[in-house]
């Protein structure tokens, strides 16, 4: 054998000193592989004895440079950073941005009344999916396990749902700006009306394990109080707001899509604590089911999307025979459409609260400039204000309530 | 009272602060206001009953590199009492500070970090100024315009030394920026190009359709 013998040197170990320091608090470092710190959040938290003095959230350690992604993209091909943002209620992601972009392209009234239903089904099929998966892991985070393994069973039905529409469990990429990517497949409006009508049950069976559940109570009652001023001044949205007696929620008071002709009710809280947003997103869910309802009742055949083949592709067969929408399909999946030069702030209630879009084109077939606007973001914001005075399990429940995920947080 | 009313209100309310006040494609209000007013006039728009605009609801920073003043910070405002959104925006460069809003709303604190953290943009009174979505120790503002889509350093766990390292980007392919500019239509009226511009004209894009090749 030839050759030199690599030789691996190790350093000496730097000496190491011993000193012995006193303080009056500790920290806590809480995460980021934490169970109950939903995700990648690295709290540090400052302790005295059991109780939380300061908590200092750090974040970002799922940041992808979604928005910085998104100029280099054309609209068609950002839609699926969207899915990628809230990951647990991809649909109401998307339906800001397609809203968005409908709105700078000028066609929000060429959208056809079937697409607009589906959107708006979906979203509530979504902000289902959304809840069932925040009530169920905040339970689990205070120590109930039960809720989590009955309630994942009901999210496998909506997740089904998303499957046969959009071909993937989470990141469907479905909505389109002008419409929806396909019509719903054969037999799936029978699908979600059977599926409807046995939920009811199951949300009684969940109220019933945990509403008036004495170690769920204890766990949540007057923790984490915001006022209804506080919850304005750190900008808290949906169910947050909500729970804190505030009656804002932007499909009544700013109607998009077909929400302006439906029939639902706001539930609020009226202590702002971990129980009261527990309790709004519950009667939430009853009423997305209501609104689910009333979208398959008023659905009717038509158009999926709009039909200016400079928006939204032809379809597949006109293509076999026409040399335009062959043209046409190549140069919306390459170039994509130019979006004329504007800004706009598109809000949509997502499960989580306001989710907006600020979007600036400069005409080309790129955004100039995205901002996501996450409603978690605010939310975690106000941790320490939250938190300070409770005890260190608290700070668990505080998080749990406020429907933190870090897709969305970090982007 | 319309945007556009509203718009004018304040603009006579908070006086020389207010430069510009337009309302964008006819649904959402936008006033540009001086560095310097910044603070009084969203205090005007917070406090005064006409308006109370309770909620920032956003807070980011735009780059414009071929602006004097190359950064934006835009404030999205929200009122819950009138049901009303309202944009402000203000203009700096890299070393101007802008005020911090901080204080009118606490919600304006991670925001400021983030566009501090984006941008590079100084927010003054801001008592925390650190990074918040980057790494530990990260340098650059990425969303810059002049910032790469690649960053400058990747990341990797090093097995040989136990420990995750920091290298400079190499990319097996060059990033490809397609010019998606086509000198193709209209270069020449063949047969057929009537349709194109026949549906174009339909739709009022253009008054005529253009005119045969020229020599």
């Amino acid at each position: 054998m030839s050759g030199e013998v690599s030789l691996h040197v190790v350093p000496p170990a730097e000496e190491t000193t011993k000193r012995t320091v006193e303080v009056e608090s500790h920290h806590i470092n809480f995460g980021p592989q934490h169970p109950a710190a939903h995700g990648v959040l690295r709290l540090i938290l400052e302790m005295k004895g059991e109780v939380v003095e300061r908590a200092d959230p750090h974040i970002g350690l799922l940041h992808r440079g979604t928005e910085k992604l998104m100029e280099y993209k054309t609209y068609l091909q950002a839609m699926p950073y969207m899915d990628r943002l809230d990951y647990v209620s991809p649909m109401c992601m998307e339906h800001s941005w397609v809203l968005a972009v409908e709105k700078l392209l000028g066609i929000e009234e060429q959208v056809p009344e079937r697409a607009r239903w589906i959107r708006t089904m979906f979203a509530e099929l979504t902000r289902i999916a959304n809840h069932l998966l925040n009530i169920t892991t905040y339970a689990l985070d205070v120590g109930a396990i039960t809720p989590s393994l009955w309630g994942f069973e009901q999210r496998e039905y909506l997740i089904e749902f998303y499957e046969q529409v959009g071909g993937s469990h989470y990141h469907v990429n479905y909505f389109r700006a002008g419409g929806v990517h396909k019509d719903l497949p054969a037999g799936l409006t029978d699908k979600i009306e059977k599926w409807a009508a046995q939920f009811p049950k199951f949300l009684d069976e969940l109220e019933g394990l945990l509403t008036e559940n004495r170690i769920f109570k204890q766990r949540t009652v007057d923790i984490g109080v915001m006022s209804a001023e506080q919850a304005m001044a750190w900008g808290f949205s949906g169910p947050c707001i909500r729970a804190s007696g505030c009656a804002w929620d932007l499909r009544k008071s700013q109607p998009y899509e077909m929400y302006g002709q439906l029939d639902f009710d706001v539930p609020v809280g009226v202590h702002g604590d971990c129980y009261d947003r527990y309790l709004v997103r519950m009667q939430e869910m009853r009423q997305s089911l209501r609104i689910v309802h009333q979208c398959l009742e008023r659905m009717k055949p038509g158009p999926i999307k709009v039909l200016d083949n400079k928006i939204a592709p032809p379809p597949r067969g006109e293509m076999k025979r026409s040399m335009e929408s062959l043209i046409h399909h190549f140069k919306l999946y390459t170039e994509g459409y130019h979006v004329p030069e504007g800004a706009t702030y598109t809000v949509t209630e997502a499960p989580k609260g306001e989710f907006g879009v600020y979007m600036v084109a400069d005409g080309t077939n790129r955004p100039y400039r995205v901002k996501i606007r996450a409603p978690g973001f605010a939310h975690l914001q106000a941790m320490e204000t939250l938190s300070k005075g409770h005890m260190l399990a608290d700070a668990v429940s505080i998080i749990g309530s406020l429907d933190i995920v870090f897709g969305e947080i970090d982007r | 009272m319309t945007l556009a009313e509203l718009g004018a209100a304040i603009a006579e309310a908070a006086g020389p602060a207010v430069q510009e006040a337009f309302v964008e494609r006819g649904q959402e209000l936008v006033l540009r206001v001086t560095r310097q007013g910044l603070l009084p006039v969203l205090t005007l728009l917070r406090d005064d009953p006409r308006l109370s605009f309770e909620q920032l609801m956003d807070l980011c920073g735009m780059d414009w590199p071929e602006r004097a003043e190359r950064f934006e910070v835009v404030y999205n405002l929200l009122s819950l009492q009138h049901n009303r959104r309202i944009r402000v925006l203000v203009a700096t460069d890299e070393a101007t500070p802008v005020p911090s809003v901080m204080e009118i709303w606490p919600a304006a604190s991670w925001y400021e970090r983030e566009a501090w953290d984006m941008y590079g943009i100084v927010f003054e009174g801001q008592p925390d100024l650190r990074r918040l979505l980057t790494d530990y120790g990260f340098e650059g503002h990425p969303l810059r315009k002049d910032f790469p889509l690649t960053g400058h350093v990747e990341v990797r766990y090093d097995e040989a030394r136990k420990q995750v390292v920091y290298e400079p980007v190499s990319l097996t392919q060059d990033f490809r920026n397609f010019d998606f500019l086509s000198p193709w239509e209209g270069m020449t009226t063949l047969p057929g190009d009537e349709k194109v511009h026949l549906t174009r004209e339909a739709r009022g894009q253009i008054e005529s359709a253009p005119e045969g090749p020229k020599a």
